[in-house]
């Protein structure tokens, strides 16, 4: 077709469901979603196309939305945190992280150096776990079934430790604010160990079945380009951002939970493809084994709740027994615990990107505002420089390559 | 080894309306339709450890007109009920729906503007699965529970009785 894309900013500034300026060639605008197996959930994207060729992409969003922002504000901050594991279901205790973080912050209190450790272990299994969902499905939409069923092979191992230690499998809550409510079972660590033995086998499957695979390369390579510019200008992070060569970690850039005392690559791709990307979260996944082997050797007994007061109930013998554990226990499972004014944001290096909260509080028991910043929200606005031009099946290789969560866009 | 143990002759006496339910149930071919958390699970329970195969329901069609089942797999937004109404609808008969998880069935723990308090106020719904998410545990006991509800139906529905005659069984 030797028609060009002359003016495809003009069609796709209309207003949705407007008829833009009357291109010089013949498109067709089609639907894609919000119920179609690619978009990975509930992702509507108008799509206009000249043949095969995209020449403008208009998401649609708020399939899912939930109103998890406005629906905090009326739950204390202790159930806050289980909102927050049903927006980025892939990992719910980066969400979790994020938000207990931008709490303490407000409350200004330390967690104990074992949570600390603990959280750390948890978050790099959580990070593998949502990898894992993202190899699996991106291979299935690009015409890998088996890869899917080998991911979810050793997911399954994952959700286990999440179910050994807080009872479920997919959205645990096991973060709270000032540490975890109870420690880890004994049976926690040498489940770990037995996983990060196991593991590089399984990876080194993944990779024998994709990484040389012609049919792979030939759908991934030089497919889906951002430039760095580009990336850091539409406020790309994570893996996207790294895939086009860009060295922004938050791990390293603003550390949280002591990984500053870590020792852990941060994975660079060159070429800026959907390929590089691949490439770069298959060795994230090395690096986090490598972070998970250090803190299981780094973890001490101790404590796991910070010992600011009224954040966590009372021993339930002493409720029995006291008067004042009592009251206390009454008010502590009401009313929840009361949090000074002020305001904080705290990031984290979540498997999709920087993924941040921002809580206002007000003096009571439950936040006055709270705020996401979803990577994945930001980098579906990449979607437009990534696959305009291309054909429409290297689209669907684009969406999988920036790894979104719907869940997390519209929350 | 197999059914000819039972069927020496060759020959099976039985009711059209046994093996129809019988293949209607043993083939139940769900649409993809994952919407939030419990889609993952969906998934899971699809995948190489539950899988779902063993209930000849592993089929997945992307196009709601190659399916039988919709399993809402998670919150119903106001703004996906249409959407779901039509996928819903686009389904050809017979078809049932089974409603996962907590958020599906009546909302769950979002009570606010934004989202459907209860999927059976969209579409009729056969099978209610508990949890947020359910276990694929959960999930593969509700389909179970959906093969014994096909096997009890009838062909021809009873003079007396409009269509679809059963209330909602929990699993």
């Amino acid at each position: 077709m030797s028609s060009t894309a002359t003016s495809p900013s003009a069609a796709a500034s209309g207003a949705p469901g407007a008829p833009g300026p009357t291109p010089e060639f013949n498109t067709i605008t089609i639907n894609m979603g919000p119920q179609h197996p690619s978009t990975h959930g509930v992702l509507r994207l108008i799509i206009e196309l000249d043949g095969e060729i995209v020449v403008s992409i208009r998401p649609v969003m708020g399939y899912l939305h939930t109103g998890m922002e406005k629906i905090m504000e009326s739950k204390t901050y202790t159930k806050s945190l289980t909102v927050t594991d049903r927006m980025d279901y892939m990992s719910p205790l980066g969400n979790n992280m994020a938000y207990v973080g931008a709490v303490e912050k407000i409350l200004g209190i330390d967690v104990p150096e074992r949570a600390k450790t603990l959280r750390i272990i948890l978050l790099e299994l959580t990070r593998i776990s949502s990898h894992l969902v993202w190899l699996g499905t991106h291979a299935i939409d690009l015409g890998a079934m088996s890869v899917f069923l080998y991911c979810f092979r050793e997911r399954e191992k994952l959700l286990d430790v999440n179910d050994m230690v807080a009872g479920s499998r997919m959205t645990p809550s096991y973060f709270r604010v000032g540490g975890f409510y109870q420690d880890v079972p004994d049976t926690f660590v040498p489940y770990v160990r037995k996983f990060i033995g196991e593991f590089p086998k399984a990876l080194a499957e993944y990779q024998n079945l994709l990484t040389k695979n012609r049919i792979w390369m030939h759908r991934t390579i030089g497919v889906g380009i951002i430039t760095a510019e580009q990336a850091i200008s539409l406020g790309c992070t994570g893996p996207t951002l790294r895939g086009s060569g860009v060295r922004y970690d938050v791990r390293k850039a603003n550390p949280y939970l002591g990984y500053e005392a870590y020792d852990f690559e941060v994975p660079l791709g060159k070429s800026s493809d959907v390929y590089d990307r691949y490439l770069v979260r298959i060795e994230e996944m090395k690096q986090s084994l490598r972070i998970i082997r250090q803190a299981l050797d780094r973890l001490r007994p101790g404590s796991v709740r910070s010992d600011y007061p009224y954040l966590f109930p009372a021993k339930r013998e002493d409720v029995k027994s006291g008067m004042e554990e009592l009251i206390y226990h009454f008010k502590i499972m009401s009313e929840g615990f009361r949090v000074p004014a002020g305001d904080a944001y705290f990031c984290i290096e979540s498997p999709k990107g920087e993924l941040g909260f921002y809580v206002v509080a007000d003096g009571g028991p439950k936040p006055y505002r709270v705020r996401v910043r979803p990577p994945s929200f930001i980098h579906l606005m990449s979607l437009e420089t990534m696959a305009v031009g291309r054909l429409v099946s290297d689209l669907v290789a684009c969406i999988g390559s920036i790894d979104i969560v719907l869940g997390e866009v519209d929350r | 080894m197999g059914v000819e143990e039972f069927v020496p002759d060759g020959i099976l006496t039985t009711t059209v309306e046994k093996v129809v339910n019988w293949a209607r149930r043993s083939s139940i071919w769900p649409a993809t339709f994952g919407l939030a958390c419990c889609a993952i699970e969906m998934m899971a329970t699809s995948a190489s450890r539950y899988d779902l195969a063993r209930f000849g329901a592993e089929v997945f069609r992307a196009s709601p007109r190659q399916a039988d089942l919709m399993i809402v797999a998670g919150r119903v937004s106001k703004k996906m009920a249409p959407v779901l109404r039509r996928v819903y609808d686009q389904m050809p008969e017979p078809k049932w729906v089974i409603s996962m998880g907590a958020c599906a069935s009546c909302g769950g723990e979002f009570n606010d503007y934004a989202i459907v308090q209860g999927v059976d106020t969209v579409v009729p719904v056969d099978v209610y699965v508990p949890g947020c998410p359910p276990r694929p545990e959960a999930l593969i006991y509700g389909i179970m529970k959906l093969q014994e509800k096909i096997d009890r139906q009838r062909l021809k529905p009873a003079v007396t009785a409009a269509a679809p005659t059963e209330g909602p069984s929990i699993a």
